[in-house]
């Protein structure tokens, strides 16, 4: 696999970064962020058309440059495979894209997916075509499932969404990245800052996604840079083979042909 | 269009009338929304860009507008 490339459905990326849409103070801020982050996929949501303003206030499409990055609708507030699948279905017709980020949530306070939901509109939308990312726990197991359902990646959490707390569980990212070698592992959500993009890099994920990170940085520009890099410096660490970790020393210069006190 | 009698059709959750006869395209013209950056689903059902001109309102249909904003 290169190193910049991230293939998702049978389509390359030349990034390995997806970075959110939502949260942005304004959407001049959210365009130079993006294009600082160097992503070439970006998630975005689908809601009701607001009917108070003429022509539905201002557009988030106005402020993406299409030809540049793709769109991945999302069904973020989605409880139900059913109301999941029916989201993805007009985000689909919205935003022209067979992509769909999937989430079937199961608990208000923690976001944390409904597994069964979440394979059941799995194999609704792969079915119909979908190229479906779902957004799931750091469970091996779910993530053999949802592969099994024909996913075209997993995305294990690495911490609650927007929490910021980086990757909570290594064992099970671990576990996860060892056993799921056929298709991409990406890690989404709970990234907080620039080392914990490239500590789940570094470990072998295949991509990060990420808004709040940014979103909510206080320089979100700044910070989509600093991510950039994080991604892109985890990976090459990971493609290049760390060293192996010792308790003690070993010296880095010569030990011979010291010049000694006593010669 | 007789203009006179009206269909009574529930959009994004709010109820209001449109004229008789009247299409997707026309409703969409009569909200200010461009056709091309919306989706549209009819009583459950995603209507495909194609069929705005075409598929006519009915009394009772329920109708969601929706497009892309920020998100995560």
């Amino acid at each position: 696999m290169k190193t910049e490339t991230l293939t998702l459905g049978g389509r390359s990326y030349p990034s390995r970064l997806i970075v959110g849409t939502g949260k942005y103070p304004n959407f001049d801020l959210m365009r130079l962020a993006i294009e600082a982050s160097g992503t070439a996929l970006v998630t975005v949501a689908v809601r009701r058309i607001d009917l108070s303003q003429r022509g539905g206030g201002k557009s988030l499409l106005d402020y993406l440059d299409t030809r540049k990055v793709a769109l991945l609708p999302n069904t973020a507030g989605c409880f139900t495979a059913d109301e999941a699948v029916r989201i993805a279905r007009l985000g689909r017709e919205a935003g022209l894209s067979e992509l769909v980020k999937l989430e079937v949530i199961g608990d208000e306070k923690t976001l944390f997916p409904d597994n069964e939901g979440l394979l059941q509109a799995t194999r609704v939308l792969v079915k119909e075509g979908f190229t479906v990312l779902p957004y799931t726990n750091d469970d091996l197991v779910v993530a053999k499932r949802l592969r099994d359902a024909g996913a075209a990646a997993v995305m294990p959490l690495a911490a609650p969404i927007g929490s910021g707390l980086g990757m909570q569980n290594a064992v099970n990212l671990r576990l996860l990245l060892d056993e799921i070698r056929d298709l991409p592992v990406i890690v989404d959500a709970g990234v907080g800052t620039a080392s914990d993009a490239s500590m789940v890099m570094e470990m072998g994920a295949d991509g990060v996604l990420m808004n709040t990170g940014i979103a909510g940085a206080g320089d979100p520009v700044k910070m989509a840079r600093a991510m950039r890099l994080a991604v892109e410096a985890g990976r090459l660490a990971c493609e290049a083979g760390r060293i192996p970790k010792r308790l003690c020393a070993t010296a880095s210069s010569p030990v011979e042909g010291l010049v000694r006190q006593d010669s | 269009m007789s203009g006179a009698s009206n269909v009574t059709i529930v959009l994004n959750g709010e109820t209001r009338g449109v004229p008789a006869g009247a299409t997707v395209l026309a409703l969409l013209e009569t909200i200010g929304i461009a056709p091309g950056r919306v989706a549209i689903e009819v009583n459950g059902r995603v209507v495909r860009r194609d069929d705005y001109l075409r598929l006519v309102l009915r009394d009772n249909d329920k109708l969601e507008v929706v497009h892309l904003v920020g998100g995560g």
